[in-house]
């Protein structure tokens, strides 16, 4: 049967990378290297107020004294953190006025993938803010939202308009030294996206920020901040491409969100980084994000969904502190590993507040000579009162090579708490595939039909424009290996 | 219709059958008995075309086509059911929609349009109430948690909308109270017309109580050693396979 086994790895194949495409832009990249002058001329490069460069600083300081954390089942050489250039900008003009300004191949390469940023065809219901290397190249529908008062800009324009609002709660929920790779973004970090949603606001589009790596030897180092403040919502969602190198690029992302009384976000991301090659594994992301949203106010509550398909190494929790009473935290993940790719990924749920909620929902497809691994920790502390838990890992194995492990860690202070967890282990077994095929269902639609039925709880999380995209980006990934 | 002309098969190179010939026309009903290990169970795998199950020699034709050339999937949009013994459990995969699937694939077949959710629906009530079967078995998952008997139901609802002009059902009424027997069989019954054929494959006569074959055979050691007509299942049921096998 083994010979079977390998088709049904073949389908979940993904021969061709269709975003492996690089952009010849003229670009501005700092020499390689990393020292106290990088971290200070990254600063001055975007003209930010002291209070940044003296958190930067610390950072750095901080970051020094750390080491690369070992725990994580995944393997790789260690990085060398030297030959990695920590700035890289398509060299424009200084300030845009418009979008005419922005060079068109940077342009061409967002329509290529499918997020055209021109005022004539960009998507009508989801404002983006397009990240080309470290640089935030253009942000749609700015104006529509700022006349009911939501700032949705780069960071490094917030940093100039609303430093207040910046300094008030950048680093708050993943404090500086937080992590190793934390450390390292709130140091050299050069740009990401900022939101702010103000008391009473229903956001009237989706946010959405769209990464793209492009130089080769760059480290992408971006930072999100969203605030909702009270009784206000909104939904974000956040895509990655990156094209096709034989070395490996380090994404070090954080991610903060902050909601306070009775305020909701819902966090989507699907990642397609570039994986490596198939058979040697060579090249790929290294995706170690940092994802963290604290419930402040009482009453509020943070959902995260993910859908991971790509990267050659995937290091990231996105996770919820529970500190308002009442607060509520969700995590919803389908993390699809083949290939030589490696996955550790999962969510932590930090219950401190009285009657909290958290929910994990977990999906893993380990195909190829994959590893994929469900790391979640649930922590309920002595006051939170009646907290509650439930999780449910599931993992699915395609051929007999691949592997998948679930570690879970529940930590509880409380007596009154209620913490439920379950796991699963499945295959995609040849007999269920006859199955379909007697029914005169061609293989390739069965495995699509197996997999999406898999995913379900998961994909009905996510906006509709999204989940359409994850729905067609498995589905590419198995599609385009059939015979 | 099916037309099987001195077949040897087996499984991972062991000769199960050893030169069995059958000939089903339009609107007949086989039986196909036989003790444990006869090669019942192969003869439909070989049918249904299980990857794992190889002829060795001799041929099948369907319709004049040599079915040993095609494969499962082929098969099924070729007009063939396979009714199983263990119908595999799909979590995850509503039933219904699975059923859209396999409908649409024929109509893709056809050259004609795919069907929506909403009309296919419309035509998925309709034959569940000829059928006179329970609207879970469009809510619930593709035989996921279904108990013996109602996974045998949702074949015979695959086979009413898929309509084939040869079903095969291999040991439908294994397993069934009596209840689901008559309700498998009464499905059956009422899907047979004269374009499309049947073959029986089951190890009781008592099934026979309530689809009318029009020939029996009996199976021993991968050799058909008895045809008739239905008086010799009742045969059988008295005297046992003892009777046909020692004769032989």
């Amino acid at each position: 049967m083994s010979e079977e086994q390998n088709s049904v790895s073949d389908i979940l194949e993904d021969n061709t990378y269709k975003y492996g495409f690089t952009t010849d832009v003229e670009s501005e990249t700092f020499a390689k290297g990393l020292n106290e002058e990088v971290v200070r001329a990254i600063s001055k490069k975007k003209n930010e107020p002291k209070f940044m460069l003296d958190f930067r600083l610390k950072a750095f300081e901080k970051w020094k004294t750390m080491t690369a954390p070992e725990w994580p089942n995944v393997h790789y050489p260690p990085i060398d953190f030297q030959d990695i250039s920590y700035y890289s900008a398509p060299k424009q003009k200084k300030v845009l006025d418009s979008l005419d300004e922005v060079d068109p191949e940077v342009m061409r390469t967002f329509e290529k993938l499918g997020i055209p940023l021109d005022e004539q065809k960009k998507l009508a219901n989801v404002a983006v803010d397009a990240v080309f290397d470290s640089v935030s190249v253009a942000t749609t529908h700015k104006k529509k939202l700022m006349e009911v008062g939501i700032i949705f800009c780069s960071i490094s324009e917030a940093l100039q308009e609303y430093p207040e609002l910046i300094e008030e709660y950048l680093g708050t929920v993943v404090p500086v030294g937080d992590n190793y790779y934390a450390a390292l973004n709130s140091a050299v970090f050069t740009d990401g996206s900022f939101v702010y949603i103000p008391p009473d606001t229903i956001s009237p589009m989706e946010i959405s920020t769209y990464f793209r790596i492009n130089t080769e030897e760059t480290g992408q180092f971006e930072r999100t901040l969203i605030i909702c403040a009270e009784n206000s919502y909104v939904s974000y969602l956040e895509g990655c491409t990156a094209p096709q190198f034989d070395t490996n690029q380090l994404h070090a992302a954080v991610v903060e969100l902050v909601t306070l009384d009775n305020a909701e976000i819902k966090y989507s991301t699907v990642q397609n980084w570039y994986a490596g090659d198939k058979e040697t594994g060579k090249g790929g992301i290294y995706n170690f994000v940092t994802k963290r949203g604290k419930c402040q106010g009482d009453n509020s509550k943070i959902s995260w969904t993910q859908v991971e398909t790509g990267s050659a190494i995937t290091w990231k929790y996105p996770s919820c502190l529970l500190l308002g009473d009442n607060t509520t935290g969700e995590f919803y993940s389908v993390a699809l590993t083949n290939g030589h790719m490696q996955a550790d990924t999962g969510t932590k749920m930090i219950h401190i507040g009285k009657n909290t909620r958290s929910s994990i929902i977990s999906k893993g497809i380990s195909a190829d000579y994959s590893s994929n691994s469900y790391r979640g920790q649930v922590k309920v502390g002595k006051n939170a009162t009646n907290a509650r838990n439930y999780s449910q890992c599931d993992s699915m194995l395609v051929g007999d090579k691949s592997s998948a492990h679930t570690f879970p860690y529940i930590e509880t202070a409380n007596n009154s708490v209620q913490v439920e967890h379950e796991a699963a282990t499945s295959k995609i077994s040849e007999d269920q595939l006859f199955y379909f095929e007697s029914r005169g269902i061609s293989r390739e639609n069965a495995i699509e039909a197996v997999i999406s039925g898999f995913c379900k709880e998961v994909f009905k999380q996510l906006p509709m424009e999204f989940a359409v995209e994850a729905q067609k980006l498995l589905t590419l990934k198995l599609e385009d290996s059939v015979g | 219709m099916l037309e099987i002309k001195d077949l040897y098969a087996g499984v991972d190179g062991t000769e199960i059958i050893k030169g069995i010939s059958l000939s089903v026309k339009k609107g007949e009903i086989h039986a196909v008995m036989g003790p444990n290990g006869s090669g019942k169970s192969t003869l439909a795998k070989i049918l249904s075309g299980h990857p794992a199950y190889e002829a060795m020699s001799g041929e099948i034709l369907f319709d004049g086509k040599n079915l040993l050339d095609m494969d499962a999937e082929e098969r099924s949009l070729a007009g063939i059911f396979m009714g199983f013994q263990y119908p595999v459990e799909v979590p995850g995969v509503n039933n219904a929609e699975f059923l859209r699937m396999a409908h649409n694939a024929r109509r893709v077949k056809a050259g004609e349009e795919e069907i929506d959710p909403l009309d296919f629906d419309d035509l998925l009530s309709e034959k569940m109430k000829t059928l006179g079967m329970e609207k879970k078995y469009k809510e619930r998952n593709l035989n996921d948690g279904f108990s013996g008997g109602e996974k045998k139901k949702n074949e015979i609802l695959q086979m009413a909308i898929l309509e084939p002009q040869l079903s095969i059902l291999d040991e439908t009424d294994s397993g069934l109270d009596i209840d689901a027997l008559r309700v498998v069989s009464e499905g059956v019954n009422k899907l047979r017309n004269e374009n499309n054929a049947l073959i029986l494959i089951t190890h009781y006569q008592r099934l026979l109580d309530y689809i009318n074959p029009d020939f029996v055979h009996v199976l021993s050691s991968g050799k058909i050693v008895k045809s008739g007509d239905k008086s010799l299942a009742l045969e059988l049921e008295s005297q046992g396979y003892d009777w046909v096998t020692t004769v032989n």
